[in-house]
């Protein structure tokens, strides 16, 4: 059996000797290196497009909007972004013009001579100003998406009784920073089509905007190794793919596109900012929440993306883990002319949630109550409602909380900070805090968006060894070590036999994205169902009996031709209204507590960080090695988001601080010691039980945070992130003295 | 100018510009490309190499100065296709999740092996702190390199088929 | 990469070399472990006509014993100090400063000289080298070898009172006083691979309960690092006294940039040195 235990990852090999092809590791004979000429300013009318005469442009190609082969669009929900910018452009670092070199010297030096003339008009930064402003970026009213849920009665409620407490909780710009910047080589066929390889999460998103992009579907797309994603190569890529896709058109010669991380910070996407406005009413005596009136407000930039599904997402959690009988959230994405945002690990979740969590501390401070005490109240049980109207089971919240609250009953480890190198020594004056946080996450798509999507997966006998075909990549989290495992352990073969096949789309089918905790879950029942039905269609083949062994069955067959089956997502009959947002939103969800224990330096307002719990219910532990290394790298994605990732931008709305010294993600040292509890409460329909896990470590890290600092210093921050001049300016409004 | 220098183990000469990033040097010209590079500014450490035995950002490196030196890199770790101990760990551990950052760990911790005996966890996380990683909050890196570091982990042996097929995969 | 520099590098072998190679081409830039020069050209920052590699002049590093102090050779590295019993006794501020400096990558390769002739106002060692009342050798081919002290050596935002032909080689840091208490305090953007939005350094002399001398520097807080002679002079002749922190804003002209803000330098600044003066009581 491989399912429950720690098999070595099967790439492991492969990155621990540098032998594993990243997209920048792979030069083609004859390739050209590109490079990218951006908008400088938010919003403007291009004048002119010039080439320097003094530069040596002989062997520079020179690409703008008219050399896109097919259509000028990136196609994802709506049409609305262009490949190159054409007349207008809309943010900052929006591609206006490409180039290709015979090196990547030529080619950066090249841009440096592509003069473009802009006419400026005026930008619209402020979301709070978007909606119906005379400065039209999208639609009719700037309104990329409007949501909202209700449940009860909210209004009344709210106006017959209990303790009113309401809160605005503002959180701001996250960059997703995988280390491998954004990349990707077009190459063109010999039969006149087109394979694009590079670093990406969802191989089927590339086919679909390229098959527009060049006018064809004579494509495929191969993912490279991929050096992390996070949702920041969920659909950039498809641009970057359509860029080197246009070069490569107009040489005829292998083209190769790799963002320096200054552009990668300066021109991708982002998560989403957000001001979210909370008003409850809760009954004082037994401080259970009567009612909830949520407006949320996310700030989409200049183009669609995936917006909307990230509200989606952002006003189905907006409640937290709590149960509320009437509950109203009306959630706008609206548009700015800031560089789009994205999709980031939990799409919109980790926003509301911040707010969520935030809002029972308040109300906790209010009623003179344990904020504790009062999730415990109001936490969601098996057989709770949520604000969609969705009846849940499974539900792990009890049991996270307790499991957290027993794991963090050790001794904390040994603090360095009094002797860190230049932490003031004796002289530092700190103090201890400590909080904790509860988050639900639902897994996998959104309401029926399985069943629309039907993703498919192949599972194969070649010789004595088994393939799986996905399209759903590996991109660190393991996919390429889970699926053979599970197929292995279906088949009852050591998974030594079991490998997937590369991610490249003119071999494997459409999985859907990998994306939205869904790859194990989901895509790994697939994938379940497909060895099961190896299994079967072996047994036919052979007419073997129930019994016998996939080795005995093999043994009898009179061919050793390949034997490829077919698995597809099979629908659970969710129901789900997607105009009134009732219904069951999410198969499943996933349950987690975090306490984080810090100091706060009082002098610096710096946020010492010294251990993270975390009790997560997984449903199961595929490999729990895997599962907890996800678990903690996006529970310190969560800790970067409360305190040091800052994106700073300048008067056009360009990130200025575009550089790793700038834009602080933890390092070693800024991050705590982590303690994961896996918690396993089985989801029926998850290949072993598993629920999703990708996201949900990054949902509540700041909240507890907040609430952590709150308890070391006195001060209350409804802020992300809470950045040490943060701190600091709210240390000072208590007054000095006070504060130790 | 021509430059010839040591890398791991082997006499290499290079027809480079002086100023020539050893990164660019390594990977376009000595196709050894292993080492990664994820700011070009010294800040992520995927490009961390030894020289004479210290770990270095391969990116702020000019050529020039490797000159006469011997110069490491994530392929020369193993020795004779068994992995270094610090290899071996992170694959027991879990060190390694995308993988991109991995060969700069490898080399940093290897350098934290060859000179210090047995380090806490502090002394490990402040040696590796520059090196970035965004999939695994360190945890299991600091782990592996503890592991490591106090003889826990052997060297392993040579690689499977399975993983010999990944290492081959290209487009 | 931005692109690759194809100015010519002059290598040198010693400090003779070296200053040979200055006096020939005052225009080419001095390159020692590359941590700085290198980061501005990725950068687009610099385009110097040629460089100076003095990497190879191994006479520049080192640590001597002599005169009353220790001299450090230009060329030694953070981690060299780190790692000089001499400097761990005499400097531990200096040592803490060097081991708070990027990370193990950079202190293995950046050094003491490349921080001096970099004249950040962010640099680490800066501060320290102020409060121990560090003196900077210059030379040159031409004029032979001056001493100025660091407290002078900054004459503007990243200007050095250095000619076109003198190289930085090495530094004298005086014997300490046995009853001086030195202090390192770094406030940076994280806990390593940190650029600093308030460092300072300080040397107090204590005797018989009463300061008799006293040294406060600090860095980030004005075009270049800064001697704080105002908090100096109110510390001087009594108990140690936190509230002679106040006279730092005297001392210091903080700005707002993209690590930081002037009101939260001025603040903290003064917040980490109250501390730290009421840790001598």
């Amino acid at each position: 059996m491989h399912i429950g235990r720690d098999i070595v990852r099967i790439d492991g090999h492969a990155k621990v000797t540098g032998a594993a092809r990243y997209v920048d590791d792979v030069r083609p004979d004859d390739c050209l290196y590109a490079a990218t000429v951006r908008s400088t300013i938010a919003h403007g009318r291009i004048v002119s497009i010039d080439q320097d005469p003094a530069f040596d442009w002989s062997d520079v190609t020179l690409a703008t909007a008219k050399d896109v082969p097919g259509e000028n669009v990136v196609a994802l929900m709506t049409d609305d972004q262009p490949v190159l910018a054409d007349g207008v452009v809309r943010h900052v670092a929006e591609p206006v013009a490409l180039v290709a070199a015979p090196t990547r010297d030529k080619a950066l030096a090249a841009v440096r001579h592509v003069r473009v003339t802009y006419a400026p008009l005026d930008p619209l930064f402020d979301p709070e100003a978007s909606e119906g402003s005379a400065t039209r970026i999208f639609g009719e009213d700037n309104v990329f998406s409007r949501i909202t849920i209700d449940h009860g009665d909210a209004r009344g409620a709210l106006a017959a009784g209990g303790t009113v407490i309401e809160g605005t909780y503002r959180v701001g710009l996250q960059e997703q920073l995988y280390i491998e910047p954004q990349g990707m080589i077009a190459i063109p066929r010999a039969d006149g089509g087109m394979t694009l390889f590079g670093s990406m999460q969802c191989p089927y998103y590339i086919v679909k905007a390229l098959t527009r992009v060049l006018g064809h579907d004579k494509l495929n797309v191969v993912q490279a190794a991929t050096g992390g994603g996070f949702g920041g190569k969920e659909e950039y890529p498809s641009m970057v793919a359509a860029h080197a896709a246009t070069l490569a058109v107009k040489t005829g010669k292998p083209v190769k596109l790799i963002y320096r991380r200054d552009e990668d910070l300066r021109a991708t996407t982002k998560r989403h900012p957000a001001i979210m406005h909370y008003r409850t009413a809760v009954d004082p005596d037994t401080g259970k929440l009567l009612a909830a009136d949520i407006r949320l407000l996310f700030d989409g930039g200049a183009y669609n993306t995936l917006s909307p599904v990230v509200l989606s997402r952002g006003v189905i959690h907006a409640m937290g883990p709590y149960a509320c009988p009437n509950v109203r959230v009306e959630g706008r994405m609206v548009a700015t002319h800031t560089p789009p945002n994205g999709a980031f690990r939990g799409f919109g979740a980790p926003q509301v949630m911040f707010a969520a969590e935030r809002h029972m501390d308040r109300i906790a401070r209010t009623l003179g109550r344990d904020p504790l005490e009062l999730r415990r109240i109001n936490l969601y049980r098996d057989g709770d409602v949520t604000p969609t109207g969705q009846r849940l089971h499974d539900v792990g919240g009890a049991e996270v909380v307790e499991r957290a609250m027993a794991a963090c009953e050790a001794p904390l480890p040994p603090s360095m900070h009094g002797t860190r190198p230049g932490g003031g020594g004796s002289a530092g004056r700190r103090a201890p805090g400590r909080g904790v946080a509860i988050a639900w996450h639902g897994c996998g798509f959104t309401g029926n968006g399985e069943a629309a999507l039907k993703g498919k997966a192949d599972v194969a006998l070649e010789g004595d060894r088994v393939v799986v075909y996905t399209a759903s990549t590996d991109i660190g989290q393991g996919t390429d070590t889970i699926f053979p495992s599970i197929v292995a352990d279906v088949l009852g073969i050591d998974v030594e036999r079991v490998r997937n096949a590369d991610h490249d789309t003119g071999l494997v089918p459409d999985s859907g994205p990998t994306v939205a905790s869904r790859t194990a879950m989901v895509v790994g029942q697939v994938v379940k169902r497909g060895a099961e039905k190896l299994l079967d269609a072996l047994r036919a083949e052979v007419g073997g009996g129930p019994d016998d062994s996939f080795d005995a069955l093999r043994a009898k067959r009179k061919t050793d031709a390949p034997l490829r089956v077919q698995s597809q997502y099979e629908d659970q009959g969710a129901i789900w209204d997607a105009t009134t947002y009732q219904g069951e939103a999410y198969p499943t969800y996933g349950w987690s507590c975090v306490v984080v224990d810090l100091d706060v330096d009082l002098d610096t307002g710096e946020v010492l960080y010294r251990r993270l719990v975390q009790a997560t219910d997984v449903g199961k532990a595929l490999n729990p090695v895997l599962c907890s290394g996800q678990l903690e790298g996006g529970a310190l994605q969560g800790l970067g988001y409360a305190t040091c990732e800052e994106v700073v931008l300048d008067d056009q709305h360009g990130m200025i601080n575009n550089r790793l010294t700038n834009y602080i993600i933890p390092t070693s040292l800024d991050a705590p010691e982590m303690v994961t509890e896996l918690v396993e409460i089985p989801f029926e329909f998850g290949p072993f039980g598993a629920k999703g896990i990708g996201e949900i470590p990054h949902d509540v890290p700041a909240a507890a945070v907040a609430q952590a600092i709150e308890a070391a210093a006195g001060v209350v921050l409804d802020v992300l992130p809470m950045t040490p001049e943060r701190v600091m300016t709210a240390l000072e409004a208590k007054g000095p003295g006070r504060d130790a | 100018m021509k430059i010839d220098f040591e890398l791991n183990g082997q006499a290499v000469s290079v027809e480079a510009a002086p100023m020539a990033r050893l990164l660019d040097v390594l990977r376009e010209d000595l196709r050894a490309t292993g080492s990664k590079e994820g700011c070009g500014e010294g800040e992520c450490g995927a490009c961390t190499v030894l020289i004479e035995g210290r770990a270095v950002n391969a990116c702020l490196v000019p050529t020039v100065q490797v000159a006469g030196h011997k110069v490491l890199t994530v392929e020369g770790l193993a020795q004779d296709d068994r992995l270094h101990p610090v290899q071996t760990a992170f694959l027991k551990y879990g060190g390694a999740q995308c993988g991109i950052c991995t060969p700069g760990f490898l080399v940093a911790a290897a350098e934290l092996l060859a000179e210090h005996p047995s380090p806490t966890r502090l002394q490990v996380r402040e040696a590796l702190a520059g090196n970035l990683c965004r999939c695994t909050g360190y945890q299991k890196i600091v782990d592996a390199v503890v592991a490591a570091l106090s003889g826990e982990v052997e060297p392993a042996g040579a690689p499977g088929d399975a993983d010999l097929d990944r290492a081959s995969r290209t487009c | 990469m931005l692109t690759t520099s194809q100015s010519p590098v002059y290598v040198a072998h010693s400090l003779d070399e070296a200053l040979t190679l200055r006096a020939a081409h005052p225009e080419a830039m001095p390159l020692a472990g590359g941590t700085d020069v290198m980061v501005f050209i990725e950068a687009g920052a610099i385009d110097p006509p040629g460089f100076i590699d003095l990497w190879a002049a191994r006479d520049m590093a080192g640590v001597a014993d002599a005169d009353g102090g220790l001299w450090i050779g230009a060329l030694t590295t953070y981690t060299d100090l780190e790692r000089d019993d001499r400097v761990v006794k005499a400097a531990p501020a200096l040592v803490e400063a060097a081991r708070t400096v990027g990370a193990k990558q950079i202190q293995n390769r950046g050094t003491l000289g490349g921080n001096i002739a970099n004249a950040s106002p962010a640099g680490d060692t800066l501060p320290v080298l102020m409060a121990l009342d560090a003196e900077v050798e210059v030379a040159s081919k031409a004029r032979g070898a001056r001493r100025i002290p660091i407290d002078t050596l900054y004459t503007g935002y990243r200007k050095l009172a250095v000619a076109p032909d003198e190289l930085i080689t090495r530094v004298f840091l005086p014997t300490p006083h046995p009853a001086d208490v030195q202090h390192f305090r770094k406030v940076g953007t994280r806990l390593a691979q940190a650029i600093s939005k308030v460092v300072f350094g300080a040397r107090v002399r204590l005797e018989g309960g009463k300061v008799t001398d006293a040294r406060v520097a600090f860095g980030s807080v004005a075009a270049t690092p800064v001697r704080c002679p105002k908090v100096e002079a109110a510390l001087v002749g009594r108990a140690p006294d936190p509230a002679a922190a106040g006279h730092l804003l005297d001392d210091i002209a903080p700005i707002d940039d993209v690590r930081s803000t002037a009101d939260y330098r001025r603040t903290v600044a003064v917040r980490t040195l109250r501390s730290f003066i009421s840790s001598l009581a």
